[in-house]
């Protein structure tokens, strides 16, 4: 540092570049830093309106700074707040998330590796068109296939419960699982399933102990994707269940609009964080695999 | 039967302001969001400190459904709690923010919010991109005596160029199926003003029983979704096949 | 006995036909080369060998049984990769393991086979190690024992050395020549690289656009090569073409053709020309090798011919010199001992010898 400012104070030239310098990173924190507040700002007024008094909140507005504390709009969303009559708090509609979700993502995931793995290693004639069809899914709005759905849930005697969701997510999701892993398979060496084939493995010993082994990568970020997307989803929720079978996303919707408790916002904002928890947790945790889900099911 | 459906659709004047906000949303959301995606990926990209940090900063909204992000914002943008109650807390008095109980607004309302929970996503594309240019040319136009400025803007950005076509292309998707943000944040209210073909459709099909006209509604937004992927993906298997022919 | 037949294979891809009527045979014991250069059909060919490409016609026979629809396992073959194909999520062991575990061979017997084959290529330290460990020779090793652990009839080898660098290549194909020795498998491998197919093969099939141009023993093809074809691709520098005409000097047969200064050079045959041919234009093959320095230690041995030419370019690469010299509108490369190198610029008298000449039917391309 001492050389530095030594030859900054004979080097008039090093002196201005150096200003500039530091200008130039003053500008850059400065803009980023305004941009994180204004990302960083609803999250942290949810997170300490949950635990301010309402009559504060009242009284101040959301966006201020906390001046009571208390856990009770917490106890109160999880299991005594009141939704359409039912005074149970999110915890039901909670698990129905949690039970929809962790089933649609491991079969789906499963699938998509399966078919990945048949699209990718053992292509057959039509396999191109067909895996062409699939990639029509991923692109599908969700609003075209809601009256199909509505009568195979209906044949099937799954209208309004947990179960129908799964089947519905497991279908739905195979487009993206399909595509994620057909096209980190397709980067496996051809080599490998031949060699394995004169070694006299079959189609699903090399699924097994070759394509499994090497897909670890592939299937978290899948996974991950599959999770956040499923939880996070509305309008199936919303279309084929009501009342108590209801997924979180539906649940939080019809707490907000409720219009004689618009004003609880202690509670709700505890209730909008339960809904938001799992897939934030997800997302800090395995934030890496998380991007690269992002950017390779938007380029591909 | 017939096409009967698809004339009434046409005729109803609640499925025109549906399509007209389409329009006006993608335009902006698209723009917006890439505009402030870019930025936050250039600055991002001038070596900065703790880059994990303010990655992680920036995208996390996307981590959280849309229900989440339209139910807190719909919140801030409630006059008698939000930010016009914040700003006149702080003293100016007579401060109006009613974005999204406005008629005319609150499709801008909308907008800002699109904008705010998928910037991060153009980020992460661009930063991907930017990440994958080669070192070398950009140091050739250092040497070549190009600013900052001028080296990103005739040298970096073109090269990325395709990146920008596709951010496009799945933020225009996006704004098709734009449902849950606007059924969290503003229910198509007030009024109709900020009605989506997507909330449009739902409202036939389930809460009136209009299936045959809610099915028309959804076959239209298959064909906005067709006319911006079919040419894309015409494009991109143009250009790989040129480039298979190059190599 | 032979352990490979192979009869009027042929191959279509849709409407290309890219293998065009196959015949070849491979003696117990033997090791075959194919060699190509890319796009003739040879890796075709050794995947059809291997069962992982169906057969469009013809017929392929291992061990005298037919197996044009016998699953690869079931063909009694071993196979290594260019890429080696070694399972990444295996130890070096496990990769060994996993062909005699697919066909639940005794696990005493598995074990035998390992140490046997560890012993043989000297991997034992490496047996724990996972292949992205090894470097380059490490995994060709390994990718050669788990082909050696089976103890199959057949050994199919597809590039194996294309992935090495050049001295390393070297020791490589030593080692392979060594261990076919010491196992003495039937071995067919596919090569680009005609030194490989060379130094290792017992019998070489040179193919080109989907047909076999030539099969035979290295030294046969390099002196006699069936066509202009095979000429060229076996050698380097590759062999020198001089198109001329057949005439008669002193009542034996030569060629002749323009030379320096616009002039005709006539050169005398070795071996007199087949009958009524005389005033045919043919192809003179002259291999780089055998143009040298006329000087007075050679002069009057027997088969040589002289003739005058410029010397355009001249790379000595330390062992021995390369030259470009100029023939006519032609360029010719000779291949000289550094004492008597030429210099450039120089007008050099150069003597040809004829006795390994060869000459082809421009219209057929065939060897004379």
């Amino acid at each position: 540092m001492a050389d530095l400012a030594l030859a900054q104070a004979l080097d008039p030239e090093a002196a201005v570049a150096g200003r500039r310098r530091l200008m130039a990173r003053v500008l850059i924190y400065g803009i980023l830093g305004l941009f994180a507040l204004v990302y960083i700002v609803p999250l942290l007024v949810v997170v300490m309106n949950s635990f301010r008094d309402q009559p504060e909140i009242a009284r101040n507005g959301l966006i201020s700074l906390p001046q009571s504390f208390g856990l009770d709009a917490w106890w109160s969303a999880w299991d005594s707040y009141c939704i359409g009559g039912n005074c149970e708090g999110m915890k039901r509609y909670f698990f129905n998330s949690l039970w929809m979700t962790i089933p649609a993502t491991l079969i789906s995931t499963m699938l998509g590796a399966m078919n990945g793995y048949v699209l990718s290693k053992w292509r057959f004639r039509g396999s191109e068109i067909l895996f062409t069809c699939m990639l029509l899914g991923v692109f599908m709005p969700g609003q075209i296939s809601l009256m199909p759905w509505a009568f195979i849930l209906g044949k099937l005697g799954l209208s309004n419960s947990v179960v129908g969701l799964v089947v519905v997510h497991c279908v739905q999701g195979l487009s993206f699982t399909t595509l994620f892993c057909r096209n980190y398979y397709i980067s496996v060496p051809d080599d490998l399933i031949k060699a394995a084939r004169i070694d006299g493995a079959g189609f699903w010993r090399i699924f097994w102990k070759i394509i499994l082994p090497l897909s670890p990568p592939i299937l978290i970020v899948t996974v991950i994707w599959q999770f956040t997307g499923i939880w996070n989803e509305y309008l199936f929720g919303v279309v084929f269940t009501s009342g108590s079978q209801q997924p979180i996303t539906a649940a939080l919707v019809a707490l907000t609009a409720g219009g004689t408790t618009a004003s609880a916002y202690d509670v709700m904002s505890a209730a909008v964080l339960i809904g938001a928890l799992p897939p934030l947790l997800v997302y800090f945790l395995g934030g890496k695999y998380f991007v690269r889900g992002l950017t390779q099911g938007a380029i591909k | 039967m017939g096409l009967e459906n698809y004339f009434s659709l046409w005729a109803n004047r609640r499925w025109n302001v549906a399509y007209t906000n389409l329009f006006l949303f993608s335009g902006f959301y698209v723009l917006g969001s890439m505009a402030v995606g870019l930025l936050l990926a250039i600055l991002i990209d001038q070596r900065v400190r703790a880059e994990s940090v303010w990655r992680t900063i920036f995208l996390y909204p996307l981590a959280v459904s849309f229900i989440v992000t339209g139910t807190v914002w719909s919140w801030l943008y409630n006059p008698s709690s939000g930010i016009e109650l914040l700003v006149r807390n702080l003293g100016w008095s007579n401060f109006s923010f009613a974005l999204a109980s406005d008629r005319q607004y609150a499709i801008y309302a909308v907008i800002i919010t699109g904008v705010w929970q998928s910037s991060g996503f153009a980020m992460a594309l661009f930063l991907a991109g930017l990440r994958s240019v080669d070192g070398d040319i950009i140091k050739a136009a250092q040497i070549d005596g190009a600013s900052t400025f001028r080296t990103y803007r005739r040298v970096i950005l073109p090269v990325i160029a395709p990146i920008f076509l596709a951010v496009a292309v799945v933020q225009i998707q996006f704004a098709i199926k734009t449902f849950d943000l606007v059924a969290a944040l503003t229910r198509g209210g007030p009024g109709i003003s900020t009605t989506f073909p997507a909330i449009y459709v739902y409202d036939l099909m389930f809460q009136r029983g209009q299936i045959g006209e809610g099915a028309a509604a959804a076959m239209m937004m298959l064909v906005a979704l067709a006319v911006v992927l079919v040419p894309y993906s015409l494009f991109v298997v143009w250009r790989r096949r040129r480039e298979g022919q190059n190599g | 006995m032979s352990t490979l037949t192979i009869n009027d294979l042929r191959k279509s891809f849709g409407l290309v036909e890219v293998l065009k009527g196959i015949n070849l045979e491979a003696r117990t014991g033997e090791f075959i080369a194919l060699v190509g250069p890319s796009g003739c059909g040879k890796s075709t060919l050794l995947a059809m060998i291997a069962g992982l490409e169906t057969v469009t016609a013809g017929e392929i026979r291992i061990g005298g049984r037919l197996v044009n629809s016998v699953a690869p396992k079931d063909r009694d073959i071993a196979m290594v990769f260019q890429s080696y194909a070694l399972y990444p999520t295996m130890t070096v062991r496990q990769n060994m393991l996993f062909g005699m575990e697919s066909r639940g061979v005794p696990k005493d017997e598995q074990v035998a086979a390992i140490k046997r084959v560890a012993a043989l290529l000297q991997i034992e330290p490496l047996l724990e190690r996972k292949p992205g460990q090894l470097s380059g020779g490490q995994r060709q090793r390994v990718a050669m024992g788990r082909a050696l652990v089976r103890d199959p009839k057949l050994f199919l080898f597809d590039e194996p050395l294309s992935n090495l660098d050049a001295k390393l290549r070297v020791d490589m194909r030593t080692e392979i020549k060594k261990l076919h020795h010491r196992v003495g498998k039937t071995t067919v491998y596919v090569t680009h690289d005609q030194v490989e197919a060379m130094t290792l093969a017992s019998r070489i099939a040179v193919m080109h656009q989907g047909e076999v141009q030539q099969f035979d023993e290295p030294q046969t093809i390099y002196d006699r090569p069936a066509n202009i074809f095979v000429a060229g691709f076996m050698g380097s520098p590759a062999m020198n073409f001089i198109p001329a005409e057949l005439s008669t000097i002193d009542g034996s047969d030569a060629v002749s053709f323009p030379g320096h200064g616009g002039g005709l050079t006539t050169l005398k045959l070795h071996r007199s020309a087949p009958a009524g041919i005389s005033g045919r234009r043919v192809i003179l093959g002259i291999r780089p090798e055998h143009l040298s320095r006329n000087n007075p230690e050679v002069r009057g041995k027997e088969g040589l011919a002289t003739l005058v030419a410029p010397v355009e370019v001249v790379e000595p690469t330390g062992a021995e010199t390369m030259a470009v010299l100029r023939v006519g509108e032609l360029e010719v490369v000779g291949r000289f001992t550094p004492d008597e190198a030429p210099r450039m610029g120089e007008d050099m008298i150069v003597s040809v010898d004829m006795t390994h000449a060869c000459l082809f039917d421009p219209a057929t391309q065939r060897l004379i």
